[in-house]
């Protein structure tokens, strides 16, 4: 008996419709989000994460409806990302029905926030996203660096370090997104995957460049992540959730079946 | 029309669970309230909970709610969730060491730092995500297959004096007891509310049980 590793869903919405973009460019239409996430939740995700690609107030507002209509219905954790920027922005998603707010380029404007709002909501509802490039050559030793605005403006931060500071001002849980990888389907960026997980004590969710199930399981085995998400894979019923975890467990993975 | 009074004191986002409620039984009358009169008058008791717990007592404390609680645990079919189990035991030493409302005899203790699983992989503090619960038989597990997974995020977890309440048992590496029984209480470490299938069916179990083991 032990802990499953998680596959998450990860649907980018903008306007009330469900888009993947390549390398955040690119956007197609996926479909309705409370539909995905049904069919997700039917097919067996351990958990499903929104993420506000338009974050404008409009689109905020469409976002909550989309959040209480599925949690009125899915009963699964539900996590909300993209333009959280202050406490009463957590508190609208949480009252919605989100279990936990990705919070990115805001704690990389202010750290404190982090910790404000893991005082005030939990570290249990505090994920940290964190868009990572890497910026040494291909000779020297691996360094990963910060990214924001969609990965277009570096930060100077050192990745690694930057997630050890969001765990100790309260994060709960590592969103650790491969800017590099993202939208490329040649999967995660694994040493990245296992730097960031091997230096935090909390879970890591491995994200950004999955194009096939063996790509999840490398996330888990390889990346050392205690969950991987995924959208692209999922969105055009490539292969289901359900298909995806039999694959892991074929590769020795536990998961929820 | 039967109802159920889930306690809001102000820790974390409770109208998951009151959806969870509605969902497994929709001919339940639900309030979310602080309110004793409105828990005094239901008929079932859910006490929910996330976040600290100095922050739980502390809100439990000034208010009337300790006493009510400590009331009704007593008489009405109880069921507490995560934080809202942990602060039924004696003590708990997050927050460096806070007391609870001791209704349940025992001690919250905290995850060590150092544990590994059977690959020598670091174990993660919170214990995230779904997990298989050994269940000991009792009728709030009506229906739910043995061994059944549900949805867990705590870095603390409880320890009874007396191991006979244990109502249930997880690893993280070790067995840890994550559901407790004692009368007309049942308490989860779990969140049944995002426990998908088996977690509606533990809410439907406990709206329909008379608190009688």
């Amino acid at each position: 008996m032990s802990l499953a590793k998680r596959i998450i869903p990860c649907l980018d919405v903008e306007n009330g419709r469900v888009v993947k973009g390549v390398k955040f460019v690119d956007i197609r239409d996926a479909g309705d989000p409370v539909e995905i996430a049904r069919r997700y939740d039917r097919e067996g995700a351990d958990e499903i994460t929104f993420l506000d690609i338009g974050a404008t107030y409009d689109n905020r507002d469409t976002m909550v409806h989309v959040v209480e209509q599925v949690a009125s219905e899915v009963f699964i954790p539900l996590t909300v990302g993209g333009g959280i920027r202050c406490l009463e922005d957590i508190r609208r998603m949480l009252n919605a029905g989100a279990d936990k707010v990705g919070i990115n380029s805001a704690a990389v404007f202010n750290p404190d926030f982090v910790r404000e709002a893991a005082e005030r909501f939990g570290s249990q509802c505090i994920v940290v996203a964190i868009d990572a490039k890497k910026v040494s050559a291909e000779q020297e030793p691996a360094v990963w660096e910060i990214f924001t605005h969609g990965g277009r403006k570096g930060t100077g931060i050192n990745a690694v370090e930057w997630a050890k500071k969001m765990v100790d001002l309260g994060a709960g849980e590592i969103l650790l997104t491969s800017m590099d990888r993202d939208g490329t389907r040649i999967g995660f960026d694994l040493a990245l995957t296992r730097a960031i997980s091997e230096a935090v004590s909390v879970p890591v969710i491995a994200s950004g460049g999955v194009g096939n199930l063996d790509h999840l399981a490398d996330g888990i085995l390889e990346g050392k992540a205690d969950a991987v998400l995924a959208a692209s894979i999922f969105h055009f019923a490539e292969y289901s959730i359900q298909q995806a975890k039999e694959h892991m467990r074929t590769r020795g993975i536990e998961v929820r079946l | 029309m039967s109802s159920v009074a889930v306690i809001d004191y102000g820790m974390g986002n409770l109208h998951s669970i009151a959806k969870a409620l509605q969902h497994a039984d929709s001919n339940v009358q639900i309030h979310i309230t602080a309110n004793s009169d409105l828990i005094y008058n239901a008929d079932r008791i859910v006490f929910p909970g996330v976040g600290a717990i100095r922050d739980c007592m502390q809100a439990l404390n000034q208010s009337s709610l300790a006493v009510v609680i400590k009331e009704v645990a007593q008489t009405k079919p109880f069921l507490g969730i995560c934080l809202g189990m942990q602060a039924l035991l004696t003590h708990s030493e997050e927050n460096a060491n806070t007391e609870c409302l001791n209704i349940l005899s025992g001690n919250v203790l905290r995850f060590r730092e150092t544990l590994r699983d059977a690959e020598g992989d670091r174990l993660k503090i919170p214990h995230m995500g779904w997990n298989q619960v050994w269940q000991h038989s009792h009728p709030l597990w009506d229906k739910i297959p043995q061994s059944s997974r549900f949805y867990f995020v705590h870095s603390y977890y409880a320890q009874p004096d007396d191991i006979g309440i244990v109502a249930g048992t997880s690893d993280y590496p070790r067995a840890f007891a994550c559901a407790l029984a004692q009368k007309n209480i049942f308490a989860v470490q779990f969140h049944p509310e995002k426990s998908q299938a088996v977690g509606l069916q533990l809410l439907e179990n406990f709206l329909h049980w008379d608190g009688l083991v």
